[in-house]
Protein backbone atom coordinates (compact mmCIF):
# COMPACT_ATOMS: atom_id res chain seq x y z
CA UNK A 1 0.00 0.00 0.00
CA UNK A 2 1.62 3.17 -1.12
CA UNK A 3 1.42 6.78 0.82
CA UNK A 4 -1.83 7.92 -1.36
CA UNK A 5 -3.80 4.94 0.19
CA UNK A 6 -2.80 5.34 3.66
CA UNK A 7 -3.47 8.53 4.17
CA UNK A 8 -6.91 8.73 2.08
CA UNK A 9 -7.83 5.55 4.40
CA UNK A 10 -6.67 7.12 7.35
CA UNK A 11 -9.07 9.93 6.43
CA UNK A 12 -11.93 8.32 5.73
CA UNK A 13 -11.54 6.06 9.26
CA UNK A 14 -11.22 9.53 11.21
CA UNK A 15 -14.41 11.57 8.83
CA UNK A 16 -16.16 8.07 9.76
CA UNK A 17 -15.42 8.24 13.38
CA UNK A 18 -16.57 11.89 13.76
CA UNK A 19 -19.70 11.15 12.36
CA UNK A 20 -20.26 8.08 14.15
CA UNK A 21 -19.43 10.31 17.72
CA UNK A 22 -22.38 12.52 16.48
CA UNK A 23 -25.10 9.89 16.33
CA UNK A 24 -23.55 8.16 19.38
CA UNK A 25 -24.45 11.74 21.24
CA UNK A 26 -28.28 11.91 19.73
CA UNK A 27 -28.58 8.29 20.64
CA UNK A 28 -27.34 8.72 23.87
CA UNK A 29 -29.69 11.69 24.50
CA UNK A 30 -32.72 10.03 22.97
CA UNK A 31 -32.15 6.75 24.46
CA UNK A 32 -31.77 8.48 28.44
CA UNK A 33 -34.58 10.59 27.54
CA UNK A 34 -36.69 7.48 26.90
CA UNK A 35 -35.39 5.20 29.05
CA UNK A 36 -36.16 7.76 31.91
CA UNK A 37 -39.46 9.33 30.57
CA UNK A 38 -41.37 6.92 28.91
CA UNK A 39 -42.37 4.62 31.82
CA UNK A 40 -43.63 7.36 33.39
CA UNK A 41 -46.08 7.99 29.99
CA UNK A 42 -49.15 6.29 30.49
CA UNK A 43 -52.89 7.69 29.17
CA UNK A 44 -53.33 9.03 32.06
CA UNK A 45 -50.37 11.51 32.41
CA UNK A 46 -51.14 12.41 28.85
CA UNK A 47 -55.25 13.53 29.45
CA UNK A 48 -55.18 14.61 32.62
CA UNK A 49 -54.46 18.29 34.08
CA UNK A 50 -50.92 19.24 36.02
CA UNK A 51 -51.03 19.20 39.67
CA UNK A 52 -49.16 21.72 41.44
CA UNK A 53 -48.69 20.44 44.89
CA UNK A 54 -50.19 16.90 44.72
CA UNK A 55 -48.10 13.88 43.08
CA UNK A 56 -50.18 12.00 40.22
CA UNK A 57 -50.53 15.17 37.68
CA UNK A 58 -50.37 14.76 33.85
CA UNK A 59 -49.58 17.23 30.93
CA UNK A 60 -53.10 17.34 28.94
CA UNK A 61 -53.21 20.65 28.86
CA UNK A 62 -49.66 21.44 28.20
CA UNK A 63 -50.33 19.08 25.31
CA UNK A 64 -52.90 20.64 23.93
CA UNK A 65 -51.91 23.74 24.42
CA UNK A 66 -48.69 23.19 22.42
CA UNK A 67 -50.48 21.92 19.40
CA UNK A 68 -52.86 24.29 19.34
CA UNK A 69 -50.39 26.97 19.65
CA UNK A 70 -48.57 25.52 16.54
CA UNK A 71 -51.31 25.32 14.11
CA UNK A 72 -52.07 29.01 15.02
CA UNK A 73 -48.62 29.96 14.51
CA UNK A 74 -48.75 28.56 10.96
CA UNK A 75 -52.22 29.37 10.21
CA UNK A 76 -50.52 32.98 10.45
CA UNK A 77 -46.94 32.19 9.15
CA UNK A 78 -47.74 30.03 6.21
CA UNK A 79 -49.54 32.83 3.89
CA UNK A 80 -46.82 35.22 5.39
CA UNK A 81 -44.43 33.42 4.20
CA UNK A 82 -45.62 31.58 0.85
CA UNK A 83 -45.66 34.67 -0.18
CA UNK A 84 -42.53 36.21 1.11
CA UNK A 85 -40.98 33.36 -0.88
CA UNK A 86 -42.77 33.73 -4.25
CA UNK A 87 -41.84 36.92 -4.10
CA UNK A 88 -37.91 36.40 -3.51
CA UNK A 89 -37.77 33.62 -5.83
CA UNK A 90 -39.94 34.28 -8.69
CA UNK A 91 -40.22 37.66 -9.07
CA UNK A 92 -37.39 39.60 -6.61
CA UNK A 93 -34.62 40.98 -9.40
CA UNK A 94 -31.08 40.65 -7.92
CA UNK A 95 -30.60 44.62 -6.85
CA UNK A 96 -29.70 46.01 -3.01
CA UNK A 97 -33.39 46.01 -2.02
CA UNK A 98 -33.69 42.20 -2.44
CA UNK A 99 -30.19 41.26 -0.90
CA UNK A 100 -31.27 43.55 1.86
CA UNK A 101 -34.96 41.73 2.39
CA UNK A 102 -32.69 38.19 2.58
CA UNK A 103 -30.49 39.95 4.80
CA UNK A 104 -33.06 40.55 7.09
CA UNK A 105 -34.07 37.48 7.39
CA UNK A 106 -30.75 35.65 8.23
CA UNK A 107 -30.54 37.90 10.49
CA UNK A 108 -34.07 37.62 12.03
CA UNK A 109 -33.86 33.48 11.59
CA UNK A 110 -30.43 33.87 14.13
CA UNK A 111 -31.60 35.70 16.66
CA UNK A 112 -31.94 33.93 19.87
CA UNK A 113 -35.34 33.27 21.02
CA UNK A 114 -35.29 34.66 23.96
CA UNK A 115 -35.16 38.08 22.61
CA UNK A 116 -38.09 37.19 19.92
CA UNK A 117 -39.89 36.24 23.55
CA UNK A 118 -38.83 39.40 25.46
CA UNK A 119 -40.03 41.24 22.10
CA UNK A 120 -43.38 39.79 22.18
CA UNK A 121 -44.17 40.63 25.65
CA UNK A 122 -42.86 44.29 25.25
CA UNK A 123 -45.10 44.64 21.65
CA UNK A 124 -47.73 42.10 22.41
CA UNK A 125 -48.93 41.18 25.71
CA UNK A 126 -47.84 44.79 27.03
CA UNK A 127 -48.25 47.73 24.29
CA UNK A 128 -50.84 45.71 22.43
CA UNK A 129 -52.32 44.44 25.91
CA UNK A 130 -52.96 41.15 24.72
CA UNK A 131 -51.69 40.19 27.83
CA UNK A 132 -50.09 36.45 28.36
CA UNK A 133 -52.23 34.50 25.95
CA UNK A 134 -51.94 32.09 23.25
CA UNK A 135 -52.58 34.93 20.63
CA UNK A 136 -49.58 37.00 21.78
CA UNK A 137 -47.76 33.55 21.96
CA UNK A 138 -48.53 32.98 18.57
CA UNK A 139 -47.65 36.11 17.03
CA UNK A 140 -43.85 35.85 19.06
CA UNK A 141 -43.68 31.91 17.28
CA UNK A 142 -44.70 33.93 14.30
CA UNK A 143 -41.57 36.30 14.32
CA UNK A 144 -39.33 33.22 15.04
CA UNK A 145 -40.70 30.68 12.27
CA UNK A 146 -41.36 32.97 9.82
CA UNK A 147 -37.61 33.08 8.56
CA UNK A 148 -36.92 29.70 8.55
CA UNK A 149 -40.13 28.71 7.01
CA UNK A 150 -39.58 31.19 4.50
CA UNK A 151 -36.32 29.99 3.60
CA UNK A 152 -37.63 26.62 3.18
CA UNK A 153 -40.12 27.67 0.80
CA UNK A 154 -38.13 29.38 -1.17
CA UNK A 155 -36.26 26.48 -1.78
CA UNK A 156 -38.43 24.38 -2.18
CA UNK A 157 -39.65 26.67 -5.29
CA UNK A 158 -35.94 26.86 -6.64
CA UNK A 159 -35.70 23.27 -6.77
CA UNK A 160 -38.70 23.79 -9.65
CA UNK A 161 -36.86 23.05 -12.79
CA UNK A 162 -36.68 26.40 -14.98
CA UNK A 163 -38.01 23.94 -17.90
CA UNK A 164 -41.50 24.04 -15.55
CA UNK A 165 -41.93 28.13 -15.73
CA UNK A 166 -40.96 27.90 -19.99
CA UNK A 167 -43.90 25.74 -20.28
CA UNK A 168 -46.21 27.65 -18.67
CA UNK A 169 -45.14 30.80 -20.46
CA UNK A 170 -45.09 28.90 -23.67
CA UNK A 171 -48.73 28.50 -23.11
CA UNK A 172 -49.25 32.08 -23.33
CA UNK A 173 -50.24 31.82 -19.54
CA UNK A 174 -49.03 34.93 -17.40
CA UNK A 175 -46.49 34.72 -14.73
CA UNK A 176 -48.64 34.61 -11.91
CA UNK A 177 -50.61 31.83 -13.61
CA UNK A 178 -47.94 29.82 -14.06
CA UNK A 179 -46.05 30.24 -10.63
CA UNK A 180 -49.88 29.49 -8.72
CA UNK A 181 -51.04 26.87 -10.94
CA UNK A 182 -47.71 25.15 -11.87
CA UNK A 183 -44.51 26.01 -9.97
CA UNK A 184 -46.03 26.13 -6.06
CA UNK A 185 -48.06 22.55 -6.59
CA UNK A 186 -44.76 21.35 -8.08
CA UNK A 187 -43.10 22.61 -4.93
CA UNK A 188 -46.11 20.87 -3.08
CA UNK A 189 -43.79 18.37 -1.66
CA UNK A 190 -41.01 19.99 -0.53
CA UNK A 191 -43.30 22.77 1.09
CA UNK A 192 -44.93 20.36 2.97
CA UNK A 193 -41.41 18.73 4.10
CA UNK A 194 -40.54 22.64 5.32
CA UNK A 195 -43.98 22.84 7.28
CA UNK A 196 -43.71 20.09 9.39
CA UNK A 197 -40.31 20.39 9.85
CA UNK A 198 -40.52 24.47 11.29
CA UNK A 199 -43.52 22.73 13.44
CA UNK A 200 -40.53 20.63 14.91
CA UNK A 201 -38.98 23.61 15.94
CA UNK A 202 -42.08 25.53 16.91
CA UNK A 203 -43.21 22.95 18.90
CA UNK A 204 -40.37 22.65 20.80
CA UNK A 205 -39.84 26.19 21.78
CA UNK A 206 -40.01 27.65 25.45
CA UNK A 207 -37.30 30.36 25.77
CA UNK A 208 -39.78 32.42 23.36
CA UNK A 209 -43.27 31.81 24.81
CA UNK A 210 -42.34 32.02 28.34
CA UNK A 211 -42.71 35.94 29.04
CA UNK A 212 -45.91 35.58 25.80
CA UNK A 213 -47.87 32.75 26.34
CA UNK A 214 -47.55 32.36 29.83
CA UNK A 215 -46.79 30.01 32.19
CA UNK A 216 -49.99 28.85 33.88
CA UNK A 217 -52.37 25.91 32.31
CA UNK A 218 -55.91 27.22 33.71
CA UNK A 219 -58.22 24.48 33.60
CA UNK A 220 -60.03 23.96 30.33
CA UNK A 221 -63.56 23.27 30.00
CA UNK A 222 -63.23 20.37 27.15
CA UNK A 223 -67.20 20.76 25.98
CA UNK A 224 -67.65 24.46 25.48
CA UNK A 225 -65.68 25.02 21.72
CA UNK A 226 -66.86 28.76 21.54
CA UNK A 227 -63.78 30.60 21.28
CA UNK A 228 -65.28 33.58 22.68
CA UNK A 229 -65.31 32.03 26.49
CA UNK A 230 -62.32 32.32 28.03
CA UNK A 231 -62.18 28.85 29.73
CA UNK A 232 -62.67 27.31 25.93
CA UNK A 233 -59.73 25.22 24.65
CA UNK A 234 -59.99 27.62 21.49
CA UNK A 235 -59.78 30.79 23.32
CA UNK A 236 -57.33 33.18 21.74
CA UNK A 237 -56.75 35.07 24.92
CA UNK A 238 -56.23 32.61 27.52
CA UNK A 239 -52.79 32.10 28.86
CA UNK A 240 -51.51 28.58 27.79
CA UNK A 241 -48.62 27.28 29.29
CA UNK A 242 -46.72 24.43 26.81
CA UNK A 243 -45.62 21.37 26.84
CA UNK A 244 -41.83 22.81 26.93
CA UNK A 245 -42.44 26.09 29.01
CA UNK A 246 -44.06 23.27 31.33
CA UNK A 247 -40.76 21.08 31.58
CA UNK A 248 -39.00 24.42 31.96
CA UNK A 249 -41.34 25.65 34.65
CA UNK A 250 -41.27 22.32 36.61
CA UNK A 251 -37.50 22.00 37.22
CA UNK A 252 -37.31 25.84 37.75
CA UNK A 253 -40.01 25.91 40.51
CA UNK A 254 -42.17 23.18 40.46
CA UNK A 255 -43.02 21.83 44.17
CA UNK A 256 -44.58 18.71 43.35
CA UNK A 257 -43.46 15.61 44.71
CA UNK A 258 -43.29 13.74 41.57
CA UNK A 259 -41.05 16.71 39.85
CA UNK A 260 -38.64 14.41 38.63
CA UNK A 261 -40.93 11.83 36.84
CA UNK A 262 -43.46 14.67 35.30
CA UNK A 263 -40.46 16.55 34.17
CA UNK A 264 -38.51 13.31 32.62
CA UNK A 265 -41.96 11.94 31.08
CA UNK A 266 -42.53 15.57 29.47
CA UNK A 267 -39.62 15.46 27.76
CA UNK A 268 -40.16 11.88 26.50
CA UNK A 269 -43.58 13.24 25.23
CA UNK A 270 -42.02 16.25 23.70
CA UNK A 271 -38.81 14.48 21.99
CA UNK A 272 -41.04 11.85 20.90
CA UNK A 273 -43.45 14.52 19.41
CA UNK A 274 -40.44 15.98 17.49
CA UNK A 275 -38.80 12.84 16.01
CA UNK A 276 -42.36 12.30 14.91
CA UNK A 277 -42.02 15.61 13.02
CA UNK A 278 -38.98 15.18 11.41
CA UNK A 279 -39.65 11.53 10.40
CA UNK A 280 -43.21 12.12 8.91
CA UNK A 281 -41.38 15.10 6.92
CA UNK A 282 -39.39 13.04 4.86
CA UNK A 283 -42.42 10.45 4.78
CA UNK A 284 -44.91 12.93 3.64
CA UNK A 285 -43.21 14.37 1.36
CA UNK A 286 -41.98 11.38 -0.35
CA UNK A 287 -45.88 10.40 -0.22
CA UNK A 288 -47.33 13.65 -1.55
CA UNK A 289 -44.24 13.59 -4.40
CA UNK A 290 -45.37 9.39 -5.47
CA UNK A 291 -48.67 10.65 -5.18
CA UNK A 292 -48.25 13.42 -8.02
CA UNK A 293 -45.62 10.98 -9.84
CA UNK A 294 -48.02 7.82 -10.10
CA UNK A 295 -51.63 6.27 -10.33
CA UNK A 296 -54.20 8.13 -8.54
CA UNK B 1 -11.25 30.45 -44.71
CA UNK B 2 -11.32 33.66 -46.39
CA UNK B 3 -8.93 32.18 -49.14
CA UNK B 4 -11.10 29.67 -50.21
CA UNK B 5 -14.10 31.22 -50.64
CA UNK B 6 -12.52 33.10 -53.00
CA UNK B 7 -11.30 30.94 -54.49
CA UNK B 8 -14.49 29.02 -54.77
CA UNK B 9 -15.89 31.78 -55.58
CA UNK B 10 -18.81 30.97 -53.95
CA UNK B 11 -21.47 33.67 -52.00
CA UNK B 12 -20.79 34.37 -47.81
CA UNK B 13 -24.52 34.20 -47.52
CA UNK B 14 -26.64 32.59 -49.51
CA UNK B 15 -30.91 33.35 -48.46
CA UNK B 16 -33.71 31.48 -50.38
CA UNK B 17 -35.81 33.93 -51.82
CA UNK B 18 -39.34 32.96 -52.13
CA UNK B 19 -42.07 33.57 -54.58
CA UNK B 20 -44.54 35.63 -53.37
CA UNK B 21 -46.53 34.64 -55.94
CA UNK B 22 -46.86 31.06 -55.08
CA UNK B 23 -45.78 30.75 -51.61
CA UNK B 24 -47.96 31.97 -48.48
CA UNK B 25 -45.90 33.16 -46.01
CA UNK B 26 -46.45 32.78 -42.22
CA UNK B 27 -43.88 34.61 -40.60
CA UNK B 28 -41.17 36.92 -41.53
CA UNK B 29 -37.87 38.71 -39.54
CA UNK B 30 -36.82 41.94 -41.09
CA UNK B 31 -33.55 43.76 -39.69
CA UNK B 32 -33.73 41.45 -36.46
CA UNK B 33 -30.94 41.98 -33.86
CA UNK B 34 -30.98 40.45 -30.35
CA UNK B 35 -28.69 41.53 -27.37
CA UNK B 36 -28.00 40.13 -24.16
CA UNK B 37 -27.54 42.93 -22.35
CA UNK B 38 -25.31 45.29 -24.48
CA UNK B 39 -23.57 41.91 -26.23
CA UNK B 40 -25.19 40.95 -29.71
CA UNK B 41 -26.23 37.73 -30.37
CA UNK B 42 -27.56 37.43 -33.13
CA UNK B 43 -28.20 39.34 -36.37
CA UNK B 44 -28.58 39.46 -40.20
CA UNK B 45 -31.32 37.14 -40.40
CA UNK B 46 -34.12 37.95 -42.50
CA UNK B 47 -35.91 35.31 -42.80
CA UNK B 48 -39.50 33.84 -44.01
CA UNK B 49 -41.46 30.54 -43.39
CA UNK B 50 -43.61 29.34 -45.44
CA UNK B 51 -47.26 28.39 -44.13
CA UNK B 52 -47.43 24.19 -43.40
CA UNK B 53 -43.69 23.24 -44.00
CA UNK B 54 -41.14 22.15 -41.67
CA UNK B 55 -37.80 24.67 -41.47
CA UNK B 56 -34.84 22.96 -39.65
CA UNK B 57 -32.61 25.67 -37.83
CA UNK B 58 -29.04 24.05 -37.70
CA UNK B 59 -25.60 25.41 -36.87
CA UNK B 60 -23.03 24.56 -33.45
CA UNK B 61 -23.17 25.56 -30.33
CA UNK B 62 -23.93 29.41 -29.34
CA UNK B 63 -24.95 29.87 -33.48
CA UNK B 64 -27.88 31.39 -32.24
CA UNK B 65 -30.45 29.31 -33.27
CA UNK B 66 -32.10 28.56 -29.96
CA UNK B 67 -31.89 32.63 -28.95
CA UNK B 68 -33.77 33.05 -32.84
CA UNK B 69 -36.41 30.39 -32.41
CA UNK B 70 -37.49 31.73 -28.63
CA UNK B 71 -37.59 35.13 -30.11
CA UNK B 72 -40.49 34.29 -32.16
CA UNK B 73 -42.99 33.56 -29.92
CA UNK B 74 -41.24 36.56 -27.58
CA UNK B 75 -40.25 34.11 -24.88
CA UNK B 76 -36.63 36.36 -25.00
CA UNK B 77 -38.88 38.93 -23.09
CA UNK B 78 -37.03 39.88 -19.85
CA UNK B 79 -34.25 37.57 -21.03
CA UNK B 80 -32.74 39.64 -24.20
CA UNK B 81 -33.30 42.64 -26.08
CA UNK B 82 -35.12 42.03 -29.54
CA UNK B 83 -34.60 44.71 -31.77
CA UNK B 84 -36.63 44.63 -35.24
CA UNK B 85 -39.49 42.83 -36.75
CA UNK B 86 -40.88 39.56 -36.40
CA UNK B 87 -44.08 39.45 -38.53
CA UNK B 88 -47.09 37.01 -37.90
CA UNK B 89 -49.62 37.34 -40.56
CA UNK B 90 -48.24 40.30 -41.84
CA UNK B 91 -48.27 41.93 -38.14
CA UNK B 92 -45.37 42.73 -36.16
CA UNK B 93 -45.61 41.04 -33.00
CA UNK B 94 -42.35 42.57 -31.92
CA UNK B 95 -43.95 45.41 -30.06
CA UNK B 96 -44.99 46.48 -26.70
CA UNK B 97 -49.15 46.79 -27.61
CA UNK B 98 -48.77 43.44 -29.05
CA UNK B 99 -50.59 40.53 -26.33
CA UNK B 100 -47.60 38.62 -26.07
CA UNK B 101 -50.22 36.00 -24.26
CA UNK B 102 -52.28 36.36 -27.75
CA UNK B 103 -48.47 35.74 -29.79
CA UNK B 104 -47.58 32.55 -27.36
CA UNK B 105 -50.67 31.00 -27.81
CA UNK B 106 -51.09 31.19 -32.04
CA UNK B 107 -47.48 30.47 -32.09
CA UNK B 108 -46.87 27.55 -29.80
CA UNK B 109 -43.53 26.00 -28.06
CA UNK B 110 -42.20 22.84 -27.09
CA UNK B 111 -39.00 22.90 -25.54
CA UNK B 112 -35.54 20.64 -25.40
CA UNK B 113 -36.49 18.66 -22.21
CA UNK B 114 -40.06 17.08 -21.74
CA UNK B 115 -41.60 19.31 -19.16
CA UNK B 116 -45.40 17.95 -18.86
CA UNK B 117 -46.63 19.50 -15.40
CA UNK B 118 -46.98 17.90 -12.14
CA UNK B 119 -50.94 17.37 -13.11
CA UNK B 120 -52.60 14.56 -14.59
CA UNK B 121 -52.16 14.21 -18.12
CA UNK B 122 -56.07 15.18 -19.11
CA UNK B 123 -54.97 18.14 -16.45
CA UNK B 124 -51.78 18.90 -18.74
CA UNK B 125 -53.67 19.79 -22.29
CA UNK B 126 -56.38 20.75 -20.62
CA UNK B 127 -55.05 23.25 -18.60
CA UNK B 128 -54.14 26.49 -20.81
CA UNK B 129 -57.72 26.00 -22.03
CA UNK B 130 -59.27 26.00 -18.44
CA UNK B 131 -57.35 29.26 -17.63
CA UNK B 132 -58.90 30.66 -20.49
CA UNK B 133 -62.41 29.96 -18.96
CA UNK B 134 -63.11 27.14 -20.92
CA UNK B 135 -64.58 24.47 -18.46
CA UNK B 136 -67.45 22.06 -20.84
CA UNK B 137 -66.95 19.17 -19.83
CA UNK B 138 -67.53 17.76 -23.15
CA UNK B 139 -65.61 20.44 -25.31
CA UNK B 140 -62.30 19.43 -23.30
CA UNK B 141 -62.91 15.93 -23.32
CA UNK B 142 -62.87 16.08 -27.70
CA UNK B 143 -59.86 18.46 -27.04
CA UNK B 144 -57.63 15.87 -25.06
CA UNK B 145 -59.05 13.30 -27.65
CA UNK B 146 -57.77 15.38 -30.74
CA UNK B 147 -54.75 16.21 -29.36
CA UNK B 148 -53.03 13.33 -27.83
CA UNK B 149 -54.21 11.89 -31.29
CA UNK B 150 -52.42 14.63 -33.55
CA UNK B 151 -49.56 14.30 -31.44
CA UNK B 152 -49.90 10.04 -31.67
CA UNK B 153 -50.21 9.31 -28.33
CA UNK B 154 -53.76 9.04 -27.72
CA UNK B 155 -53.74 4.91 -28.09
CA UNK B 156 -50.58 4.71 -25.12
CA UNK B 157 -52.38 7.22 -22.53
CA UNK B 158 -56.02 6.89 -23.58
CA UNK B 159 -57.23 4.45 -20.38
CA UNK B 160 -54.56 6.25 -18.02
CA UNK B 161 -55.19 9.97 -18.94
CA UNK B 162 -56.02 10.44 -15.06
CA UNK B 163 -52.19 9.38 -14.09
CA UNK B 164 -49.73 11.82 -13.52
CA UNK B 165 -47.67 13.15 -16.27
CA UNK B 166 -44.44 12.78 -14.72
CA UNK B 167 -45.11 8.82 -14.89
CA UNK B 168 -44.75 9.06 -18.38
CA UNK B 169 -41.38 7.82 -20.19
CA UNK B 170 -39.40 10.71 -21.94
CA UNK B 171 -40.70 9.90 -25.60
CA UNK B 172 -44.72 9.71 -23.90
CA UNK B 173 -44.24 12.91 -22.23
CA UNK B 174 -42.42 14.72 -24.90
CA UNK B 175 -45.44 13.66 -27.29
CA UNK B 176 -48.03 15.12 -24.49
CA UNK B 177 -46.18 18.58 -24.44
CA UNK B 178 -46.68 18.80 -28.27
CA UNK B 179 -50.89 17.87 -27.48
CA UNK B 180 -50.42 20.65 -24.71
CA UNK B 181 -49.24 23.17 -27.05
CA UNK B 182 -51.88 21.86 -29.76
CA UNK B 183 -54.85 22.14 -27.40
CA UNK B 184 -54.59 25.95 -27.61
CA UNK B 185 -55.16 25.95 -31.29
CA UNK B 186 -51.98 27.67 -32.32
CA UNK B 187 -50.88 28.02 -36.31
CA UNK B 188 -46.97 27.92 -36.00
CA UNK B 189 -45.24 25.23 -33.67
CA UNK B 190 -41.67 26.18 -32.72
CA UNK B 191 -39.59 22.96 -31.75
CA UNK B 192 -36.18 23.83 -29.49
CA UNK B 193 -34.33 20.57 -29.78
CA UNK B 194 -37.16 18.60 -29.29
CA UNK B 195 -35.92 15.32 -29.20
CA UNK B 196 -32.31 15.76 -27.83
CA UNK B 197 -33.73 13.98 -24.66
CA UNK B 198 -34.93 10.88 -26.22
CA UNK B 199 -34.37 7.65 -27.40
CA UNK B 200 -34.09 6.66 -31.55
CA UNK B 201 -37.21 5.11 -31.42
CA UNK B 202 -39.06 7.80 -29.67
CA UNK B 203 -37.28 10.22 -31.92
CA UNK B 204 -38.32 8.42 -35.03
CA UNK B 205 -42.01 8.51 -34.00
CA UNK B 206 -41.87 12.17 -33.00
CA UNK B 207 -40.74 12.74 -36.30
CA UNK B 208 -43.34 10.77 -37.69
CA UNK B 209 -45.42 12.88 -35.88
CA UNK B 210 -44.25 16.01 -37.08
CA UNK B 211 -44.35 15.34 -40.59
CA UNK B 212 -48.38 14.66 -39.34
CA UNK B 213 -48.81 17.60 -38.06
CA UNK B 214 -46.76 19.93 -40.86
CA UNK B 215 -50.11 19.26 -42.59
CA UNK B 216 -52.16 21.73 -39.99
CA UNK B 217 -49.02 23.66 -38.41
CA UNK B 218 -45.93 25.89 -39.61
CA UNK B 219 -43.35 24.34 -38.05
CA UNK B 220 -39.86 25.72 -37.07
CA UNK B 221 -37.48 23.21 -35.50
CA UNK B 222 -33.95 23.72 -33.63
CA UNK B 223 -31.73 20.72 -33.88
CA UNK B 224 -28.20 19.45 -33.57
CA UNK B 225 -28.84 16.82 -35.26
CA UNK B 226 -28.21 17.23 -39.28
CA UNK B 227 -29.46 13.91 -40.07
CA UNK B 228 -32.70 14.78 -38.62
CA UNK B 229 -32.64 18.01 -40.24
CA UNK B 230 -31.89 16.20 -43.90
CA UNK B 231 -34.62 13.74 -42.91
CA UNK B 232 -37.55 15.91 -41.53
CA UNK B 233 -37.14 19.48 -43.11
CA UNK B 234 -38.40 20.84 -46.08
CA UNK B 235 -35.95 23.83 -45.75
CA UNK B 236 -32.83 24.36 -43.83
CA UNK B 237 -31.35 27.47 -42.84
CA UNK B 238 -27.74 27.10 -41.16
CA UNK B 239 -26.99 29.34 -38.53
CA UNK B 240 -23.41 30.50 -37.08
CA UNK B 241 -21.63 33.01 -35.06
CA UNK B 242 -25.01 34.89 -34.48
CA UNK B 243 -25.80 34.91 -38.85
CA UNK B 244 -28.19 33.38 -40.41
CA UNK B 245 -25.43 32.05 -43.34
CA UNK B 246 -27.54 30.10 -45.51
CA UNK B 247 -31.05 29.17 -46.00
CA UNK B 248 -32.27 27.19 -48.75
CA UNK B 249 -34.49 23.63 -49.45
CA UNK B 250 -33.19 20.97 -47.53
CA UNK B 251 -32.06 19.10 -50.45
CA UNK B 252 -30.12 21.42 -51.80
CA UNK B 253 -28.20 22.84 -48.21
CA UNK B 254 -27.19 19.16 -47.52
CA UNK B 255 -26.38 18.13 -51.16
CA UNK B 256 -24.57 21.43 -53.08
CA UNK B 257 -24.19 24.17 -50.73
CA UNK B 258 -24.05 27.36 -51.70
CA UNK B 259 -22.26 29.12 -48.66
CA UNK B 260 -18.40 27.17 -48.56
CA UNK B 261 -19.11 27.99 -44.77
CA UNK B 262 -22.37 25.60 -44.82
CA UNK B 263 -20.47 22.85 -47.18
CA UNK B 264 -17.38 22.71 -44.04
CA UNK B 265 -20.49 22.26 -41.67
CA UNK B 266 -22.95 19.81 -43.25
CA UNK B 267 -19.98 17.34 -44.16
CA UNK B 268 -18.48 17.70 -40.69
CA UNK B 269 -15.42 19.98 -41.01
CA UNK B 270 -16.57 21.46 -38.13
CA UNK B 271 -18.74 21.95 -35.52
Amino acid sequence: MNRTQKQSRFAIACLKMVAGFVVLILAFLIGYIFITGLPNVSWHFLTSPAKAFNAGGGIGIQLFNSFYLLVLAMLISLPIALGAAIYLNEYAKDNWFTSTIKTAIEILSSLPSVVVGLFGFLLFVVQFNYGFSIISGALTLTIFNLPLLTRNIEDSLANVSDDQRQGGLGLGLSKYETIIHIVVPASLPGIISGIILCSGRVFGEAAALIYTAGQSAPALNFADWNPFNIDSPLSPLRPAETLAVHIWKINSEGIMPDLTQVSSGAAAVLVLAILIFNLSARFIGRKVFERMTSVK
Amino acid sequence: MQNTTELNNKPKRFIYDFNPEETEITMETKNLEIYYGKSLAMQNADLKFEKNTITALIGPSGSGKSTFLRSLNRMNDGIATVKGEILYQGVNINQPKIDVYEVRRRIGMVFQRPNPFAKSIYDNVTFALQRRGVHDKKTLDRVVETTLKQAAVWDQVKDSLNKSALSLSGGQAQRVCIARALAVQPDVLLLDEPASALDPVSTQQLEATLRELKKDYTIIIVTHNMQQAARLSDYTVFFNMGEAIEYNKTRKVFTRPKVQMTDDYVSGNFG
